[in-house]
């Protein structure tokens, strides 16, 4: 028999996952080299959702690029643009109004809890728990008419300023957030009861993907997969904006830094979001929600009809949009998946020199091989979405 | 020629049986799935307006898949790729039967027992046929070609091959308890009561293997949680990935037909086929004619029938799909070793009770 397996001539077979594959979701491509169910190794092959966000930065005024970030994290649309405003505030050196920053906050929880049910959604999916896509897809339109009711889209948002926000938020908001947040409670509870519990899927999730603390320091990894494997890092912790460190809440961790890990911390950041939004609506002064400087927030509408000075810097602001002073500046918030930073350098003239955004998935990506070492192909898929890879993010 | 027309007619309802109640599954699952998932589900296919709550998306359904280009790809054996699908559909339908209906009895004056055919091994001609279910789909995976296709086959061969193992241990529990290996016996003798007030169901006479068995079955079925051959975020479609038109939707159909089938055997086998508890055949007939016993009896099967089907349906919609590994571990480190300690304490039990 030993003569036999010698002389038998095996190799492995390579599966081109993706672009177009079910669990490729936001279009990538792994390269697997499989050897019957076991994998040998993971290529993931990025770019195909590569636009040029940061070259068409460099062509833009800082007020066009807002409707650029949206496209990022398109899950999360309120931290991109909060991300990318307050970077230029920092290189403008100004300080936005409480209000704003509260409603920033607002926003940005809003976001994170889509963003997430969205993932753990679909990751349940994957495995074959159809129905728990539908339940989180049911809260995440929840979400999605606070979203609506703040900006007037739910996708393309568009709805940070710099300087502070575009709308304030509508009559009635804070007592429909409170009613919508119930349900979105009610929705994860049927999500944990379908799926924390059960043998399948915790059989699934636990001890597969594990990437350690060590190796995710290595790779840059941030957010919900850095935070299983027991780091404590949130950028609202660790450098705390807007409003965070008025606002009591916790940070979930996770010990192994496998998959089943990254769910519960997923799940347990939506609780701590419900509370970060209940303590923001409840502490929210009245007040402007801009800052109140005609060389940077466009003036009312009312006052353009009416007097010259507000046309004139609507006109400024409009065509030659605003000229930060030289220099650069760095300001990362936490996203959906990590730490999102923007690098803006500004040259004085009205158009960013260079407009790097730091998407956390891109690390994220590259520890995928790491992760799935010596596991199985069905493995690539809960891994792959616990990683919640967003392709407008990575790929830019 | 009165008993060849009896038996067009019996083979007639079975086949009417299976296709029909496969067809309404179709419409069944998604109606149920989208209950449970909190939409209302296909309601949209009409007829001069007439909607019937979606009950009409099964023909369209049907329509569709005749209409639709019958692709072969490129480097497929093209012979195997054809028979594939209807290998995989046959077997469904031959199994019903030995599928008992109903009792023996005399309807306008014949002697008829409703039992396409009452053939002396009929649980081992319906394990035998089952297993050609596999040929259907290893073939079909492999002659497509296609690396998911291929992958999904492998998995379905080691799969339903495991699973057929605890199967055929668990039936030799209900051989034991009832002496034969003929159905119509078996549900026949599930009609006594056992000390003198439970009916003697297998259910009853062998609760483990009927767990057992259950699971089995739906690992045959090759639904989540054991859709690993079909697996689609993770080989796409597995084994009729590169099957279209009506070919692919024999393989759907097969997938229906093997639910209707598994629940009828679990019926027969488990919950007394055509049985009602405390009421045999005698006390029917003395009350109602021939022909409507028969009616009843074929009726209280069907029930058990559409409950069994409901229950599947309702595991398919709740639970996540297993890991390879873990599917085998369950299979041969589990469920054997029970199914095997299940004959053991069968035997000793009859032992003791002699």
């Amino acid at each position: 028999m030993a003569d036999l397996t010698k002389e038998l001539h095996t190799e492995c077979m390579t599966l081109q996952m993706g672009p177009s594959h079910p669990a490729m979701h936001g279009t990538v491509k792994m390269i697997v080299d499989i050897d019957g169910e076991e994998i040998h190794s993971v290529k993931p092959e990025v770019g195909y959702l590569h636009r040029g966000f940061e070259k068409m930065c460099e062509n833009s005024t800082y007020h066009q690029v807002i409707p650029f970030t949206d496209r990022l994290n398109y899950v999360s649309p309120f931290i991109n643009n909060v991300g990318y405003a307050m970077a230029v505030e920092k290189l403008l050196g100004i300080e936005v109004p409480e209000r704003c920053k509260y409603l920033r906050v607002l926003a940005c929880e809003i976001s994170r809890i889509s963003d997430h049910l969205t993932c753990l959604g679909a990751s349940g999916m994957e495995l074959a728990a159809f129905s728990v896509l539908l339940y989180s897809i049911e809260a995440r339109e929840w979400m999605w008419e606070l979203v609506e009711a703040l900006s007037g889209a739910r996708l393309t948002t568009t709805w940070a300023r710099i300087g502070g926000v575009a709308y304030d938020m509508p009559d009635g908001f804070e007592r429909k957030a409170r009613e919508e947040l119930e349900k979105v409670k009610r929705l994860v509870e049927d999500m944990r009861g379908l799926l924390e519990k059960n043998r399948i899927f915790y059989d699934r999730m636990r001890g597969t993907g594990v990437l350690e603390a060590n190796d995710c320091l290595a790779y840059g990894v941030t957010g919900p997969c850095l935070r299983a494997a027991g780091v404590y890092y949130d950028v609202r912790k660790a450098k705390p904006y807007l409003v965070y460190d008025r606002l009591d809440f916790e940070v979930p961790l996770g010990k192994s830094g496998d998959n089943y890990d990254k769910f519960v911390v997923r799940v347990l950041e939506i609780y701590q979001s419900i509370r970060i939004i209940e303590q923001a609506l409840e502490q929210i002064p009245a007040g402007p929600i801009a800052v109140d400087d005609p060389k940077i927030t466009l003036p009312p509408k009312q006052e353009v009809y009416t007097s010259i000075g507000a046309l004139v810097h609507h006109f400024n602001i409009i065509v030659k949009g605003i000229r930060p002073p030289k220099g650069e500046a760095y300001f990362a918030v936490e996203g959906g998946n990590g730490e999102l930073g923007f690098y803006v350098v500004s040259d004085g003239s009205d158009k960013p020199w260079k407009c790097r955004c730091r998407g956390p998935c891109f690390p994220i990506v590259q520890a995928v091989p790491k992760m799935l070492e010596g596991a199985m192909v069905a493995d690539v898929v809960p891994t792959f979405g616990m990683v919640n890879m967003i392709g407008g993010e990575m790929d830019r | 020629m009165a008993e060849a027309l009896i038996l067009a007619v019996k083979i007639a309802i079975a086949t009417m049986f299976v296709l029909n109640l496969a067809g309404l599954l179709t419409w069944a699952e998604r109606r149920q799935s989208a209950f449970i998932q909190d939409r209302l589900g296909p309601n949209r296919a009409s007829v001069f307006g007439i909607r019937l709550i979606g009950l009409l998306h099964p023909v369209a359904d049907g329509i569709k898949m005749i209409m639709k280009e019958d692709f072969i790809p490129a480097g497929a054996d093209r012979v195997v790729h054809t028979i594939a699908p209807f290998i995989a559909l046959f077997p469904a339908f031959v199994a019903y039967a030995v599928i008992p209906f109903g009792d023996r009895l005399p309807i306008f004056g014949y002697d008829v027992n409703l039992v396409v055919s009452d053939i002396n091994i009929g649980l081992l001609f319906v394990v035998a046929v089952m297993s050609i279910a596999i040929f259907g789909i290893f073939l079909g995976g492999w002659a497509s070609n296609n690396k998911w296709s291929l992958l999904g086959a492998l998995r379905s061969a080691a799969q339903m091959i495991s699973y057929e193992v605890t199967l055929g241990l668990t039936i030799i529990g209900i051989l034991m308890v009832y002496e034969s290996v003929r159905l119509d016996e078996i549900v026949r003798a599930q009609g006594d009561l056992l000390f003198g007030f439970i009916p003697k169901w297998g259910i009853v006479t062998q609760p483990i293997g009927f767990l057992l068995f259950f699971a089995a079955a739906m690992a045959e079925s090759k639904r989540t949680p054991f859709d690993l051959p079909e697996g689609e975020s993770e080989i796409v479609a597995g084994y009729f990935l590169e099957y279209s038109g009506m070919k692919f939707g024999m393989f759907f159909m097969g997938e229906f037909a093997e639910i209707v089938v598994i629940a009828g055997i679990i019926a027969s086998l488990f919950l007394g086929g055509w049985q009602i508890p405390w009421v045999t055949t005698e006390m029917l007939l003395k009350a109602f004619p021939g022909w409507l016993v028969a009616l009843i009896q074929i009726g209280v099967f069907s029930a058990k029938v559409v409950a069994l089907c409901w229950l599947q349906l309702t595991i398919r919609w709740t639970l996540p799909r297993f890991r390879y590994d873990q599917l085998m571990r369950l299979g041969w480190k589990m469920l054997l070793p029970i199914s095997l300690a299940n004959i053991f304490v069968t035997g000793l039990v009859i032992l003791l009770l002699q």
